[in-house]
């Protein structure tokens, strides 16, 4: 269970409450494809990405950064809970999309380098270090269900967290 | 993921316009590691103030920012350049060579922030795959 001072709690708060989604959202999403060409692989369907200036441009990036970074809103608004949160999103990425659980660490990466150039100055050490822990509490979450067969943990939850616990 | 001469050329030029602050952004990269990633803090304990803004913080910080810069004139043979800091790090600190991507990380967060308009994907994508060249040189002599 993850502890979160105070202080914590309205850091994040004041940070999200300052980040535009409809801007930030599509700014991140496409520097994750310019930054990490190798993301596009999930991006198929979108159209042409062949440049940044047509990954920056492209409507369908934008509409996705919108809503990858909207998807965030539910973390700060539990973040007591931010493993159960984002259990079924985990799930989907894992078993539907499959996204390769590290291209979480790598938004969150850019996101907070897209934050931190949008604040400025006001990004401090100190918010930055809370706002990191607050990414990699998300990161983790959106990762639990990469390790346990949904099966599995359906049916015999002990044995499968035992096994899992092995692997690594 | 070898460095290009596109590559090569935009850091080369990026870097000729942040070279006037490059003390100041070495200095708060270091300082924003040690606070945002604490298990960094392990190297430094012979240090009284780890905080970003004290001396020992930013006089250090400004040491490794003038490597790096002079990594940017070295970009064509980085092993061989940085072969005499790689062997210190490697048998003298002993600094786990993980640390090279954290650090990596903070300095591309102080540039955002000091060179917001600059510092666009196509610079972020050039720089990141310096500072990535430039660690795996560094930790070139580890074993």
């Amino acid at each position: 269970m993850v502890e979160w001072t105070d202080a914590e709690k309205s850091t994040i708060s004041a940070v999200w409450g300052k980040v535009d989604i409809n801007e930030v959202g599509p700014l991140a999403l496409g520097r994750v494809l310019i930054v990490y060409p190798w993301t596009q692989r999930y991006f198929g369907s979108f159209g042409d990405v062949s440049t940044p200036a047509a990954i920056m441009g492209n409507p369908k990036v934008a509409a996705h950064g919108k809503i990858v970074c909207g998807a965030l809103d539910k973390a700060v608004k539990n973040m007591g809970n931010i493993l159960a949160t984002y259990k079924s999103l985990s799930e989907t990425h894992a078993n539907k999309l499959f996204v390769d659980p590290d291209n979480f660490r790598v938004l969150a990466d850019v996101l907070t380098i897209v934050i931190a150039a949008k604040f400025g100055a006001s990004f401090t050490p100190e918010i930055q270090a809370t706002w990191q822990k607050f990414m990699k509490v998300v990161v983790a979450a959106m990762g639990s269900r990469y390790y346990i067969g949904i099966l599995e943990y359906q049916q015999a939850p002990e044995i499968c967290l035992a096994n899992a616990a092995f692997s690594h | 993921m070898s460095l290009t001469v596109k590559d090569k050329s935009v850091v080369k030029a990026f870097w000729g316009k942040i070279s006037g602050k490059a003390d100041v952004v070495g200095a708060e990269a270091f300082g924003r590691m040690l606070t945002a990633y604490p298990q960094t803090k392990t190297y430094f304990s012979h240090w009284a103030d780890l905080s970003p803004g004290s001396g020992p913080v930013k006089n250090h910080g400004g040491i490794i920012m003038g490597a790096i810069g002079k990594a940017v004139g070295l970009m064509d043979d980085l092993v061989g350049g940085m072969s005499a800091l790689s062997e210190r790090h490697a048998f003298n600190l002993r600094v786990d060579p993980g640390n090279f991507k954290i650090l990596s990380h903070n300095i591309l967060v102080t540039l955002a922030i000091h060179f917001p308009s600059e510092f666009t994907p196509e610079v972020h994508i050039a720089v990141d795959k310096f500072l990535a060249a430039l660690s795996a040189a560094l930790a070139d002599k580890y074993r």
